[in-house]
């Protein structure tokens, strides 16, 4: 099996800080880290390569030129091969052009037969370039993966729900996005570290994928970013306490009548 | 400086690997227990660090020097004892098989040690000879079809644990040093026998314990090396040994420090943080620069050594400066905290008792300045 796990590098947003005044994100020193959906895709793919000898994972990523870090990183915990796809052209790509390049990628390694990605990144949290790349290859897509076993030319899938999970059967090739309760990602190790520093990683541009240069980046995005801001905070919750359900209930349905809520 | 990319990613890993797996619940209970968790070697095995800087051919990494120091930093860093389940696979127990084991011997012994699925003791030390190894008095008398060993080891570290041990003994009672031969012996061979586990002041969860051998009967094909070369290979051996104390001792000094810094910001006194203390500041900027002096030196004896040039002084000064001040930081440490530095709930309490040994084991300061002051004062 061929398969492709997308991959972003992020800022790590437990480390960001949002400029209070500007309201744009303080990256400065600020570690860049695997998106860690990402990594649960990426071991999702190394454990399906583990089971079928011969499979094939190779990385893809849009990003500047220092992605090859995090490219190397994927590399070190198992992935046969990075590509890098860094333009200028690609700068200032909102999801639909990201999702644009990201497909022209793949469309150029051939033969792919699943491909798998985050559920979002921790830095946007849109959640839209997996099954936007889906969509521009015609690809059927199952979000929010929680469990995936490949039998003869299928996936069967269970796709999150907040109270539950549902079943999917779906065809390969198709394109799987995950959430991290899918798997635990596994170390690099010191080997394959070795390794990936011998290794070639493969960069693309808008000419190697064929794309016009109008057809991706900020030109292609009909999304732009206004304002970041950070939201006031809640304020804490109130606690109601008692010694059985029933109190409970009887003292918030107090507290609704009061707000004539109900 | 001394670390490239490949060398930081490695870093990362360990640092990574460190703080997921050695948490404070783990690390309290190997305190209490005395065991070390089967399932964090089992994932240390997986992620490479039991052969960092053995041949991808023999079954290792195929890293250098300065990625098992970065390796051996992060992890004693966080857990003394963890670093040493990461030093002896590479460092003593490894070692002498990596410098002197024949194609069998590597097969047998080697690549299991680095899989994890074995473990190898280094067995030199003595009661009546510690920094005097030429003074052992454990004897293998050649039989004819085998080797027959007799004598006892003393602190052997992680015997209890093991499966090998490499024995280092005499084959000639005549000729010293030049008289000492390598042998590996199997702790379940007949004649074999443990001591009781030692109780040890640090480094809880790595039992070290006696071996005695009375009339042990060692196939031939398990000499190790040439005869009457053991010595060399011990010595060989001890010398990236030091290494690793070296980098074992930074790392725990980094993490008395981190610990320190981190107290001297949070605790308030006299209306104040005690870091606002000058007192406190210089004591903080007098550890800092110390580690720093220590790493520089650590880094220095493991590029050289890369670089294949000899390193023994380098190591000797690297392990006697990086164990030395690595006390004295955990001391300060301990101090900067107080009475809660006397107390098992904070972390440089088991810093101070794990590092204690670090200027004594593989070779004591003292033999560290022999060392040194031999290559200077040669005649």
């Amino acid at each position: 099996m061929r398969i492709v796990v997308c991959a972003k590098q992020v800022p790590d947003t437990n480390e960001v800080r949002i400029d209070p005044i500007k309201g744009t994100l303080i990256r400065d020193g600020v570690p860049s880290i695997l998106n860690p959906d990402d990594a649960n895709a990426l071991e999702e793919a190394l454990k399906i390569k583990d089971e079928n000898p011969g499979s094939e994972v190779i990385v893809i990523t849009m990003g500047p030129p220092q992605a090859v870090e995090m490219l190397r990183e994927c590399m070190a915990m198992g992935a046969d091969e990075g590509i890098l796809l860094s333009d200028r052209a690609f700068g200032g790509a909102d999801t639909c052009a990201t999702s644009t390049t990201i497909a022209a990628g793949i469309k150029k390694i051939k033969n792919v037969d699943l491909i798998i990605a985050g559920r979002q990144a921790i830095d946007g949290d849109t959640a839209q370039v997996g099954p936007q790349v889906a969509q521009r290859l015609k690809l059927p897509v199952v979000t929010y993966v929680q469990d995936v076993k490949i039998e003869d030319r299928k996936a069967i899938v269970k796709r999150q729900m907040e109270d539950g999970y549902e079943v999917i059967e779906v065809q390969l090739p198709c394109l799987l996005t995950c959430v991290k309760e899918l798997n635990e990602p596994r170390y690099m190790t010191v080997g394959g570290i070795i390794d990936a520093y011998q290794k070639e990683i493969s960069q693309w541009n808008h000419q190697d994928l064929k794309l016009d240069p109008r057809a991706c980046g900020l030109n292609a995005s009909p999304t732009q970013v206004l304002r970041s801001f950070t939201p006031p905070p809640k304020g804490k919750g109130e606690m109601i306490t008692g010694t059985n359900v029933n109190e409970i209930a009887e003292k918030l349905v107090g507290k609704f009548k009061e707000r004539h809520i109900i | 400086m001394f670390f490239n990319e490949t060398h930081e990613m490695i870093r990362k890993l360990a640092r990574d690997f460190a703080q997921k797996e050695l948490t404070n619940e783990i690390l309290d209970t190997v305190e209490e227990t005395g065991i070390f968790p089967n399932e964090i070697q089992e994932k240390m095995a997986k992620a490479g660090f039991f052969g960092i800087k053995i041949p991808k051919a023999l079954g290792g990494a195929g890293g250098d020097h300065r990625a098992y120091v970065a390796v051996m930093e992060e992890v004693a860093r966080v857990s003394g004892v963890a670093s040493l389940y990461v030093s002896s696979p590479n460092s003593l127990c490894g070692g002498p098989i990596l410098l002197s084991g024949n194609d069998q011997q590597i097969e047998k012994y080697l690549k299991p040690i680095v899989t994890g699925t074995k473990k190898l003791a280094f067995a030199l030390t003595e009661p009546g000879a510690g920094s005097d190894a030429g003074g052992m008095t454990t004897t293998a008398v050649d039989m004819g079809d085998y080797y027959c060993l007799n004598g006892r080891k003393t602190f052997i570290t992680m015997a209890p644990l093991c499966d090998y041990a490499v024995v280092y003994a005499k084959t000639d009672m005549n000729r010293g040093t030049k008289g000492i031969s390598a042998f590996i012996v199997d702790l379940k061979a007949a004649g074999v026998s443990l001591g009781k586990a030692e109780h040890k002041m640090g480094l809880i969860g790595c039992a070290t314990s006696d071996i005695i051998l009375e009339d042990v009967k060692v196939p031939k094909e398990d000499l190790l090396g040439e005869l009457n070369r053991g010595f060399i290979n011990a010595m060989k051996t001890l010398d990236v040994g030091r290494l690793g104390v070296a980098a074992q001792s930074i790392g725990v000094a980094q993490g008395a420090l981190d610990e320190a810094i981190k107290y001297a910001k949070e605790r308030k006194q006299f209306g104040r943080r005690i870091a606002d203390f000058q007192a406190i500041g210089f004591m903080i900027a007098d550890m800092a620069t110390k580690l720093e002096a220590a790493k520089l030196l650590v880094y220095q004896a493991a590029e050289k050594m890369d670089n294949k040039q000899n390193a023994t002084k380098e190591a000797s000064m690297a392990k006697f400066f990086a164990s030395e001040i690595c006390n004295e930081i955990c001391g300060k440490a301990v101090q900067i905290h107080g009475g809660y530095g006397f107390i098992k709930e904070y972390k440089v309490e088991r810093m101070y008792r794990d590092c204690r040994v670090f200027t004594i084991y593989e070779g004591t300061s003292q033999v560290q300045q022999m060392v040194i002051s031999g290559l200077l004062l040669k005649k």
